[in-house]
């Protein structure tokens, strides 16, 4: 866990002090709203549908246990009880009042977290794969570079009006987790020839608007010239990036309209010219590594498992450690029916309590909006299943049908066309018997709430995205997408379905699916990429095919 | 043509409390959609929305929306999503939902 100095908590600190002053301001009117908003904005604080909403940055998606009860407290002191843990990584809390905030975000700083830069055109909440660190595949832990990050750009002067957000992610495994090519900025930690770790750079990806994938810009880039490289991408991007039209505005645009080729030329020119006077101290790169060292591994007997739900439970929700003693445990925060991401403070706090108990102290958040135990070892994977079901935390659905991303959408969410999770619960629900989800398969199902795809729509094996036609709901499917390392943009499939429709026709799809497999070994996205589009089009449109037959 | 004129609402949130408010035909705000003042022409949209505008020490966002009047006279919302702001979300039972009289 990454400690803060000295310098980090004044800063923060100062920066609860200053918002408290604003708060003040705009209450006795010394402030319009106009004055207000960005510096609200600045602080996390959104205005959404019911009420105002304050987003806190969970850096790279780490907590320890005390982080976690805090967040508990802070639920339960100035919100209904709950947050909502997002695709960024990040928690919200959905029933703040304005005058309550800057006690939470004191209450934040008391455990060195903050909600700076979760809104803005800034660079936003940094990400990393959620195994960091545990993940047997890994090259090196992501998370001392996503932290050196967070650190240049917090309050970085030049990169605070940006054209438009910018999003980083770091993944330090081949196997990517953290959807890198999705990101404005994804780093893959890779070795050379040599064998020594450096990244490969990938810019320009994205969803919203206009899904793009992310694209090389650099194919190695030796550890040491991280920052002055990212400097000089933000340099560019932040002279080129078009201004004039918000919907053109993001970074993956300018790498279209202007060629990856041009964006190359002119980050190298911009990188040779700052390299030299960028030295990061030495002392500063020893005091973050220092914060994420190995855990004391134990040893202990690990005895065979011999109970069946405890058998499910760790085939689908424990992933394999680099320590094979070891397990990565995935809490689903996913209960049949339940909110995807949503927690009680009731269930962070038992949550909190494993991680003393059995996990080293350490939580994850990911960005599928789970919890995850980095650090559990084997022996103790019995203790941690029967704590977690007596919280109702157990549900063996990692990965399958029900674990569902859903963006807050129209519940919630300023900016939405549509509901989108209450179409997760129903889905859900649909699906509620484990088995069946077991011989269904591995399947990503991303729902989003308008255009921006904060749910991740286009990249879901599935993808759903609500829209408004004509005043009513009206839900957009897209097949074969995919957000690993062979990241792809889904396909859309056709015509939307009314709110009552869009669970049918995902049931349709998935018994198309189950039909048309080779063997159950064959997952969904294998079978979609098999067979293309036209297969899962009847299913989903009976009566256009029933007609194109009659023809 | 000019398109015929829409019924319209000036709503908001609380400025303190984040709530769903709608103005009112005394200048003041309520919780309930049913109290909100209508206008029934742009010009009167126009003006009571610079009204709610005038108001920032109480509300914050204030924006028209479109409204339907019942048999006895009473707006309604006419968008979904002005109907769910006068409920709260639908996963859980909270906003105004959660203290309304039925
Ligand atoms: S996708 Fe749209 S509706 Fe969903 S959270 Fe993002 S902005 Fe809101």
């Amino acid at each position: 866990m990454y400690d803060y100095t000295d310098f980090d908590r004044e800063f923060v600190y100062g920066r609860v002090a200053e918002f408290r002053e604003q708060v003040k301001r705009r209450v006795d009117g010394s402030m319009t709203e106009d004055e207000f908003k960005p510096l609200r904005l600045m602080n996390g604080l959104y205005l959404q549908l019911h009420a105002y909403m304050l987003r806190v940055a969970i850096p790279y998606g780490t907590l320890n246990s005390r982080q976690m009860d805090q967040l508990a407290y802070i639920a339960d002191t100035w919100d209904k009880g709950y947050g909502h843990f997002t695709t960024r990584q990040n928690i919200q809390y959905n029933w703040p009042k304005l005058a309550d905030v800057p006690e939470m975000l004191e209450a934040l700083a008391d455990v060195g977290m903050h909600a700076i830069q979760t809104s803005g055109n800034t660079i936003r909440n940094v990400t990393a794969d959620h195994f960091a660190g545990a993940a047997a595949d890994e090259i090196e832990d992501p998370r001392p570079t996503a932290e050196l990050i967070r650190q240049w750009s917090t309050d970085h002067p030049e990169f605070q009006f940006l054209p438009r957000k910018f999003k980083v992610a770091v993944t330090g495994s081949p196997n990517d987790r953290a959807v890198t090519k999705a990101h404005d900025i994804g780093l893959r930690m890779v070795r050379n020839e040599a064998g020594e770790p450096g990244y490969e750079v990938i810019v320009g990806g994205g969803l919203g608007r206009t899904p793009m994938i992310g694209k090389v810009l650099k194919d190695f880039l030796p550890k040491a010239d991280l920052l002055p490289y990212l400097e000089a991408v933000m340099q560019v991007y932040n002279l080129h990036g078009r201004r004039d039209n918000k919907y053109k505005a993001r970074i993956k645009i300018l790498v279209h309209e202007e060629s990856l080729e041009t964006m190359q030329a002119r980050v190298a020119e911009v990188f040779e010219r700052i390299r030299d006077d960028f030295e990061v101290p030495q002392d500063l790169i020893d005091h973050i590594e220092s914060g994420f060292q190995q855990p004391a591994y134990k040893s202990a007997d690990i005895a065979p498992v011999f109970d069946g739900a405890l058998r499910s439970f760790i085939d689908t929700n424990t992933q394999p450690h680099k320590n094979p003693d070891y397990a990565i445990v995935t809490i689903s925060i996913k209960a049949i029916g339940q909110t995807p991401g949503d927690a009680t403070s009731d269930q962070m706090r038992v949550m909190a309590q494993i991680a003393r108990d059995y996990g080293h102290d350490e939580l994850r958040i990911s960005h599928e909006q789970n919890v995850i135990l980095p650090h559990v070892h084997r022996a103790d994977l019995p203790a941690v299943f029967a704590a977690l079901k007596d919280a109702g935390l157990a549900t063996a659905n990692v990965g399958l049908v029900s674990d569902i991303i859903a963006c807050p959408g129209m519940d919630y969410c300023a900016l939405a066309t549509a509901r989108s999770i209450p179409v997760a619960q129903q889905i859900s629900e649909a699906f509620a018997d484990l088995d069946a989800q077991r011989d269904i398969g591995p399947l990503k199902i991303k729902i989003s709430g308008c255009i921006n795809a904060c749910g991740h729509h286009h990249v879901g094996h599935i993808g759903i995205l609500g829209l408004d036609r004509a005043g009513v709901e009206n839900y957009q499917i897209t097949l074969g997408g995919d957000g690993t390392e062979t990241a792809t943009v889904g396909e859309r499939a056709g015509p939307g379905f009314a709110y009552d429709e869009i669970v049918p026709a995902v049931q349709r799809l998935i018994t198309a699916y189950l039909d048309l497999r080779t063997s159950p070994e064959e997952e969904f996205l294998a079978a979609y990429r098999r067979v293309g589009m036209a297969p899962f089009k009847a299913a989903l449109y009976p009566e256009q095919a029933e007609k194109a037959n009659a023809a | 043509m000019p398109k015929p004129f829409k019924s319209q609402i000036v709503t908001a949130n609380d400025l303190m409390m984040g709530d769903v408010i709608y103005l009112t035909p005394e200048g003041g705000w309520s919780r309930d959609h049913a109290d909100a003042i209508v206008a029934t022409s742009q010009d009167e949209a126009d003006e009571l929305l610079a009204q709610a505008q005038a108001q920032q020490l109480k509300i914050v966002g204030p924006y028209l929306a479109e409204a339907v009047l019942d048999d006895a006279g009473r707006p309604g919302p006419v968008h979904f999503r002005e109907a769910f702001r006068t409920r709260g979300p639908s996963n859980y039972h909270h906003g105004k939902q959660e203290t309304a009289a039925v």
